[in-house]
């Protein structure tokens, strides 16, 4: 296949894409059932031609066609074939046109399901996510085309940056894109319904299951990409409040603050303007950091400046699409129906105080993100606002967000009783409160207030995740009360189960973990740390097919008993000249031994940082619980009924609860 | 129209506004409000040993650069061999001194030694500032900070960001120069 048809297919998608948003937004301006119903089958296509020129640029890749431009800077001929499909998202350009598929497809997906919503409002959505595709078609086929020639192809590629040759992080942008791009479609619902004044709130339900699903994707993606970091990078820690990091955390703190409030727009029709603006925020957040990471703005402002067109257009765009949304916000947004009112002590209010957490926390981020980003821009040099400032403003918010979690999902809508809703909580309370007298009594005079607050806190957490289901089950003691729970209860049980969890390994890790640089010597004396005897055993050259490097053997011994030996690498690729570390880990659940290699001191003595990391791998585990609680709630059944007759139910449950 | 839901927009239209004003103006240097004027008095324990004092005392009698570090902030590990690089052979024979910024974190200092032993320590004397009220007296924002201070003991220049060679070269280097044909006039 030649590269030229693949630009070909963009040029094809691009106008299929207008076409797309045409037909839909002024077919439904136009009540035109035609040029609505054609518009699905144009978003169709522009998926369809979207995959053939992503085919096309994975098969460059595969080929080692070095004739493209984009394939010599990010390939390599001694590259292994998995990573060669990786690195057609390695750089800016591939990634651009991995976020249009992906668009393309949710755009798909929303287009196969739209015969649940109303005709119209159906054709709004895909009309405003064709014009988001219509964007970023633009963008890479003007300013960052992969399929671009050489005029004297090179004999070999400069390689992928060595930093995303492994399993992990070659799925993570994938994963993350899925997430970000997937917060379109809760944007598109909000933009439609703004457009369209929309009275019923109908669509707030249509939209929860896409809502949950990008999150998902979002939750894995952040949580391989901590991981990642904890065994790659060589210094042990699992999050950096590095900008990369803190790019794809907003959006999720906005998602999740979106996830609850779409619940009262659903539940209560309440909070409407509220949710259609955390909508435009979260995919607001989606595209800074897109664009943030990938377009090399973080790496230095001044890449800006020596690709003007790029950053000129990327600006452009995020002011068009944020205050253009912002825009139809500030005049259609008054017009949207308010909600029915709450007391202080009811689950609106428990659902406000996480909304208001989970935004002041994204807020927080986005302030020392953006902060030496503009220091930087302004030419005042750049800073680092370092982890004290993040740990110093997030720490308390997310203490408040366990604090606060058990009683969202037991409290009644509009108004409850805070005793009865002490007594349902009354042995989450005690267990917790037993769990932290032994955690104390475990790890005597390690750790201070604060570790025994936020342990006390996630244990809360934990054991009051189950507090809904169990309480639903208490209220009806028959036989099917158990299948009756429906989906919903279990996902967000779940999460909120994962939520305590990772804090649980979070605080532990930070409290009670044991670091260490040390000097070993091959053969040399054993180094007692941490409860545990490290020595060196011995160092071996090893060589892979684009990198060589060193291996040390390491034995762990505990009471003289061997437990494992670690092999931790230090990796020189040999092409792109980058030394990477690759970690020694022995994992358990309890527990990871954790050691890296540092450099060579002289005297065959070798600088190595040997880590305890209690617990550490809850901090995932947790994560992906989380994300798994989504999945599930996504499913329920009540989003697979006739969405008419599922709102039908609800209009009435609502009134029922009024009465 | 209420102007209450017009606010999300005003937000993001100063954000617009700033980040256009990032891409194509380059206002240059802000100046401290310190440059010129003798350097704000201070008496810090040293990083290695707590008894002994660094103080303003010791940025006097010669030209000297004072630069703001701390293990958490990456731009510090970047700008360090450079650092290593300049207390091997001094331009000039000015020194460096350092001001460990420990941001309420009492495990910096003992992540300070270790860094310092493992990737060399290139400060003449090191203040360690657990609480960060000489950082604000001496309106540091971020880290890493460095400032230039003359014999008389003034604040010459300050320089926000990592050092780079070319930082070095066109910027600080050129400057003690000016300071030491100051001095033999």
């Amino acid at each position: 296949m030649t590269p030229e048809l693949g630009h070909f297919a963009l040029i094809m998608a691009l106008g299929l894409a207008v076409l797309q948003s045409v037909l839909g937004l002024a077919g439904a301006y136009r009540n035109d059932i035609a040029w609505m119903q054609t518009s699905r089958t144009v978003a169709a296509g522009q998926f369809a031609f979207t995959l053939i020129a992503f085919t096309v640029l994975t098969a460059a890749f595969l080929g080692n066609d070095f004739s493209l431009l984009y394939v010599a800077q990010n390939s390599n001929t001694a590259l292994p074939w998995p990573y060669r499909i990786a690195a057609v998202w390695g750089a800016h350009e591939g990634s651009l046109l991995l976020w249009i598929l992906v668009l393309a497809g949710w755009t798909l997906a929303v287009v196969l399901r739209a015969n649940r919503l109303p005709e119209n409002f159906a054709a709004r959505v895909i009309g405003v996510l064709g014009l988001i595709s219509v964007g970023f078609l633009l963008f890479t086929l003007f300013t960052s085309n992969p399929f671009e020639r050489l005029e004297i192809p090179p004999l070999n590629g400069r390689d992928l940056n060595p930093i995303l040759q492994d399993p992990a992080l070659a799925i993570h942008p994938p994963l993350l894109y899925f997430g970000y791009v997937g917060f379109a479609v809760p944007f598109a619902f909000a933009l439609a319904a703004l457009i369209g004044a929309e009275k019923d709130v109908a669509w707030a339900r249509a939209v929860r299951p896409w809502t949950a699903l990008a999150w998902l994707f979002l939750t894995v993606g952040i949580t391989l990409g901590s991981w990642w970091a904890y065994y790659e990078l060589g210094w042990g820690g699992w999050w950096f409040w590095d900008p990369v990091e803190n790019a794809s955390f907003m959006p999720w703190l906005i998602g999740t603050a979106l996830i609850h409030s779409l619940a009262v727009t659903e539940k209560r029709g309440a909070f409407i303007s509220w949710t259609v603006l955390l909508a435009i925020a979260a995919f607001s957040l989606s595209l800074l950091g897109t664009f943030l990471v990938r377009s090399g703005v973080l790496v230095s402002v001044h890449a800006f400046a020596t690709d003007p067109a790029r950053g000129v257009f990327i600006l452009a765009f995020l002011a068009t699409v944020v205050g253009g949304a912002l825009v139809l916000y500030a005049i259609r947004a008054p017009q949207l129906p308010a909600g029915g009112g709450f007391k202080p002590w009811s689950r609106e209010t428990f659902l406000l105080v996480n909304n208001v957490l989970l935004t002041v926390a994204a807020g927080a981020v986005l302030l020392g993100t953006l902060y030496p980003l503009f220091l930087d821009a302004l030419n005042l040099g750049k800073i680092s606002v370092g982890p004290p400032y993040f740990n110093a403003v997030f720490v308390p918010l997310m203490l408040l967000v366990l604090a606060a979690i058990a009683f969202g999902p037991i409290t009644n809508w509009k108004r409850d009783d805070w005793r009865a809703n002490v007594r349902t909580l009354k042995l989450p309370l005690v267990l917790s409160v037993a769990g932290i007298v032994v955690a104390i009594a475990i790890t005597w005079g390690r750790g201070g207030v604060i570790v025994a607050i936020g342990t006390w806190l996630a244990l809360w957490a934990i054991f009051a995740a189950f507090a809904e289901p169990v309480m639903r089950l208490r209220h009806r003691r028959d036989a099917g009360a158990l299948k009756r729970i429906p989906l919903s209860s279990w996902g967000m049980s779940i999460a909120h189960f994962g939520l305590g969890i990772s804090a649980l390994g979070i605080v532990a890790v930070s409290a009670y973990g044991f670091e260490r640089d040390a000097a070993l010597v091959p053969g040399g004396d054993a180094v007692d740390f941490g409860g545990y005897s490290w020595q060196l055993e011995g160092l071996r050259n090893i060589r892979g097919s684009n990198f060589e490097g060193e291996e040390a053997s390491l034995q762990v011994r505990r009471d003289g008993e061997l437990l494992t030996t670690l092999q931790p690498q230090k990796r020189m690729y040999t092409t792109q000249r980058a030394a990477m570390t690759e970690a020694g880990i022995d994992a358990r659940l309890d527990r990871d031994l954790y050691a890296a290699l540092g450099e060579p001191l002289g005297d065959d003595a070798w600088s190595v940082r040997l880590q305890v990391k209690p617990l550490v791998r809850f901090i995932w585990l947790g994560g992906l619980l989380m994300a798994l609680g989504g999945g599930i709630a996504a499913f329920d059944r009540r989003y697979r009924k006739p969405l008419k007759e599922s709102v039908a139910a609800t209009a009435a449950e609502r009134a029922g609860a009024n009465a | 129209m209420s102007w209450r839901f017009a606010i999300p927009l005003v937000v993001v239209i100063a954000l617009v506004a700033a980040f256009w004003r990032g891409l194509f103006l380059n206002p240059g240097e802000v100046p401290s409000p310190l440059i010129g004027k003798p350097v704000p008095e201070f008496s810090l324990p040293t990083l290695h040993d707590p008894a002994l004092t660094f103080s303003s005392d010791n940025l006097k009698g010669q030209i000297s650069l004072l630069n703001v570090f701390g293990t958490w902030c990456p731009g510090c590990h970047d700008e360090h061999p450079l650092l290593v690089e300049w207390s091997k052979s001094p331009p000039y024979g000015v020194p460096v001194y350092g001001l460990n910024w420990a941001m309420h974190q009492p495990s910096e200092r003992a992540a300070a030694i270790k860094w310092l032993q493992r990737v060399g320590n290139p400060y003449a004397a090191i203040g360690y500032d657990e609480s960060g009220a000489v950082i604000m007296d001496w309106g540091v924002y971020g880290a890493p900070e460095t400032f230039l201070i003359d014999a008389q003991g003034r604040v010459r220049l300050k320089h926000v960001g990592v050092l780079t060679e070319e930082v070095v070269q066109n910027k600080i280097v050129p400057a003690i120069e000016r300071l030491r044909a100051e001095e033999k006039q």
